[in-house]
C-alpha cells in the first residue's frame, strides 16, 4: 500500500459481462428472459472506459497510480475483470453474487450502491479521483450507472464523452475539459476531479490484450467481495419486477423489386413519396 | 468490425448452467404494497432549445397521459425563458407549469437540474416523473432518480397501466414488460413510440420555483451543433441513410444527399459510415445513435447490422438498395432493389425531380 501523492490519482472502471454483442439474442419460450447460454463478453463501453484509463497513464506516466476494475455479478463475471486486467488495469474488485440470489436481475441503482461501497472501501487504502465506465450496458440498454454513482456521491458528471483533456496536472480539483456527445452534435463541458465519465463510441480504439498481459494479469490483485461484506444485503435487491419478455414484432421483409422505376411506383402506390 | 474487440476470447465463455439459473431467477415471484390506491400525478421535463419545446417531451407526454391523473410540465432555463414558458402553457394536456429560471439552468446541465427535480417532486407528491429518452433526460433522469432513491425505466415504448411498461432490451431484440414498485415511477420515453401531444388549445396555469441550490462543479463551455436545412433526423418522415458502400464523404454528399433532397428526406448513416469519416456522428443511426421511426426509411449501401437495424426496425417502410442479395437488410426491409448504388441513387434521384 504506497501512500497517495497529492497530485496522484486512482482511477475505478466498473465494467460488466453482458451477453456479446455480435449474438442474436433469443427469448425464452417462458417469456421470463432471454437465453444467457451464449457467448459472454465485457460490454463494449466499457472496453473504451478501460482503454481511456490505461491511455490516461500512458500519457500522464506517475500520475495515475491505480486503475481498478470492478464488477459486480456470478463467478464468470471474473472473466472480463481479468480481461481489464490483460487491457492494463493494475487490480480487480469483484463484487459476487450468486446468480439468482436477488430474485431478479441488478438494476443500475443496485449497481450504483455497490460501486459507492466498493469506492468507500478502496479509499481506505487509496483514494479514487476518477470514475470512467460505460454510457449503456448493451443488454438492459438503460444508460443510468454512471449518472447515479455520480448522484450517491455528489460528484460532477460527463456523460457520453468523446475526448477528455486535462487542463494541468492530474490531482484533487483540478479541471477538465470533456466534450460530449449530445443532440445534433458535440456539446463541451469544463468540469473538476473528482468526476463520473461515462464513455461513448468514438472516445478511443479498444486495444487488444496480447497473450504475454493475459498470462500477467493471472497474477495482478484480485479481491472479491460479497454483498454483506458492503453491509448491502437489502439494498442492491431488484426494484422492478418482469412481467415478461417477449419477441419484438416481426416485420414481413424480403419482397424485392426488379428496377429503379418499380421502386419508385411501389412507394408512390404505398403513400410513402 | 462493427465494435473493436479484444483477442482474448479464451477468457470468455457460456457456463450450461446460466440458462437454468436465470429461468429460476426470473420465476421467482414477490408481493409488493400496491401503489395502485394513489391516483395518479404526473410532472413531465420540458426539454427547450432556442425557444423551442423539444418533439420528444410532447412525445413523453402523450405517455404521461396514458397513465391517467394530471399532468404538469416544469420548464428550466436562464433569465431568456419566459417565452419556452408560455409555450409550454399552451400545451394540451398540462395543467400546471412549474418554472424555474438561474443562469446554471441555461445549459442543460445535470448537476444543478436533478436536486430541483427532486425538491418539486417531493413538494407537490408527485407519483410519475416524465421525459423524452433524448442526451438531455438521459443525462439528468438517473441522476434525479438516484437522488429520490427510484429504480428508473428507461426509454419505453407502451404504457400497460400506470405502474407497468415495455421497453426495448438487448437493442431492440427483446420487449421487457416492467412492473415499477417505487414510490415515485422515473420514466424516460422513446421520442417515436408516441404521438406527440399538441402545442395548441393548452392553458395551463404558470408556477415559478426558487432554484434549487447545487453546488456548480460544471460549467457549460460551448456546443458545436450540425447545422442543416433538412428535417431533423429524430422526427423526420422520410430518412435516407447510407452505408460503407458509399466509400468516401464526397460520395455521400454526391449521392445520398440529392436523393435525400428530392424526397424532402432527413439524412442518416450507419456507425460504419460515420466511423469511416464519411459522415458527421450526429447522423448516426442505430442502437448507440438516434432511434427512428419514419414513414419512409431508405437504406442504402447499408448491410443491417443488429446495431443499425436496433435504430429504425420501427420504420413504417423499409426500403433498401444494396448490391448484395444475401445482406440482412433485405430480411427486414419492404422493398429491397439489388442493385449497385452508383447507378440506381442518381436514376432514382432524377426521377423523383
Amino acid at each position: 500500500m504506497r501512500p497517495s501523492l497529492v497530485n496522484q490519482l486512482r482511477v475505478l472502471v466498473p465494467v460488466k459481462r453482458t451477453i456479446d454483442y455480435a449474438v442474436k439474442i433469443r427469448v425464452n419460450s417462458d417469456g421470463k428472459g432471454v437465453d444467457t447460454n451464449v457467448k459472454h463478453a465485457m460490454n463494449p463501453f466499457d472496453e473504451i472506459a478501460v482503454e481511456e484509463a490505461v491511455r490516461l497513464r500512458e500519457k500522464h506516466k506517475d500520475a495515475i497510480t491505480k486503475i481498478t476494475a470492478v464488477s459486480a455479478g456470478p463467478a464468470k463475471t471474473a472473466d472480463v475483470l481479468r480481461t481489464a486486467l490483460a487491457m492494463g488495469a493494475d487490480d480487480a474488485i469483484h463484487v459476487e453474487i450468486a446468480d439468482n440470489s436477488l430474485g431478479g436481475p441488478l438494476e443500475p441503482l443496485g449497481v450504483s450502491k455497490i460501486l459507492q461501497a466498493v469506492i468507500a472501501k478502496a479509499n481506505e487504502e487509496e483514494e479514487v479521483g476518477l470514475v470512467i465506465m460505460g454510457k449503456q450496458a448493451i443488454d438492459d440498454d438503460a444508460s443510468q450507472t454512471g449518472q447515479m454513482l455520480a448522484a450517491m456521491l455528489g460528484w460532477p458528471q460527463a456523460t457520453f464523452a468523446s475526448k477528455l483533456e486535462f487542463l494541468g496536472k492530474l490531482e484533487k480539483g483540478q479541471e477538465v475539459k470533456v466534450t460530449r456527445e449530445v443532440d445534433g452534435g458535440l456539446g463541451v463541458v469544463k468540469t473538476k476531479l473528482p468526476f463520473v465519465m461515462t464513455t461513448d463510441l468514438r472516445l478511443n480504439e479498444p486495444r487488444y490484450a496480447s497473450l504475454p498481459n493475459i498470462m500477467k494479469a493471472k497474477k495482478k490483485p484480485f479481491k472479491k467481495y460479497t454483498l454483506g461484506d458492503l453491509g448491502l444485503e437489502d439494498a442492491a435487491k431488484p426494484r422492478l419486477e418482469t412481467v415478461n419478455v417477449k419477441e419484438p414484432p416481426k416485420r414481413q421483409g424480403g419482397a424485392k423489386v426488379e428496377s429503379v422505376d418499380e421502386l419508385i411506383s411501389k412507394l408512390k402506390e404505398a403513400g410513402r413519396i | 468490425m462493427i465494435l473493436p474487440r479484444l483477442a482474448a476470447s479464451s477468457l470468455r465463455g457460456a457456463s450450461p448452467l446460466t440458462r437454468a439459473a436465470t429461468a429460476a431467477a426470473s420465476s421467482s415471484s414477490r408481493t409488493f404494497a400496491t401503489s395502485a390506491a394513489r391516483l395518479a400525478n404526473s410532472l413531465l421535463f420540458l426539454e427547450h432549445k432556442n425557444g423551442t419545446i423539444n418533439p420528444a417531451s410532447l412525445v413523453a407526454l402523450t405517455a404521461a397521459s396514458k397513465v391517467g391523473g394530471d399532468v404538469d410540465g416544469i420548464v428550466l432555463g436562464g433569465d431568456d425563458v419566459d417565452g419556452v414558458v408560455d409555450k409550454a402553457t399552451k400545451i394540451s394536456g398540462l395543467k400546471k407549469v412549474h418554472f424555474s429560471k438561474a443562469k446554471n439552468y441555461a445549459d442543460n446541465l445535470a448537476e444543478p437540474a436533478a436536486p430541483l427535480l427532486k425538491s418539486i417532486v417531493e413538494s407537490n407528491n408527485y407519483t410519475h416523473v416524465f421525459a423524452g429518452h433524448t442526451a438531455v433526460g438521459r443525462d439528468i433522469f438517473p441522476r434525479f432518480s438516484a437522488l429520490i432513491d427510484s429504480s428508473q425505466v428507461s426509454d419505453i415504448i407502451a404504457v400497460d397501466s400506470e405502474d407497468t411498461f415495455q421497453r426495448p432490451i438487448y437493442a431492440g431484440n427483446a420487449i421487457l414488460t416492467v412492473k415499477s414498485n417505487d414510490k415515485v415511477k422515473v420514466v424516460t420515453v422513446r421520442g417515436t413510440a408516441f404521438d406527440k401531444a399538441s402545442e395548441e388549445g393548452g392553458s395551463a396555469e404558470k408556477a415559478e420555483v426558487k432554484p434549487a441550490d447545487a453546488p456548480l462543479e460544471t460549467e457549460f463551455v460551448e456546443e458545436k451543433l450540425n447545422v442543416s436545412s433538412r428535417p431533423d433526423l429524430a422526427t423526420a418522415s422520410r430518412v435516407v441513410s447510407g452505408g460503407r458502400a458509399l466509400k468516401s464523404g464526397e460520395n455521400f454528399e454526391k449521392y445520398i444527399e440529392p436523393l435525400a433532397d428530392a424526397l424532402n428526406a432527413a439524412v442518416g448513416a450507419s456507425r460504419a459510415a460515420v466511423d469511416a469519416g464519411y459522415a458527421d456522428n450526429a447522423l448516426q443511426v442505430g442502437q448507440t445513435g438516434k432511434i427512428v421511426a419514419p414513414e419512409l426509411y431508405l437504406a442504402i449501401g447499408i448491410s443491417g447490422a443488429i446495431q443499425h437495424l436496433a435504430g429504425m426496425k420501427d420504420s413504417k417502410t423499409i426500403a433498401a438498395i444494396n448490391k448484395d442479395p444475401d445482406a440482412p437488410i433485405f430480411q427486414i426491409a419492404d422493398l429491397g432493389l439489388v442493385a449497385d448504388l452508383y447507378d440506381a441513387v442518381p436514376e432514382m434521384t432524377q426521377k423523383l425531380k
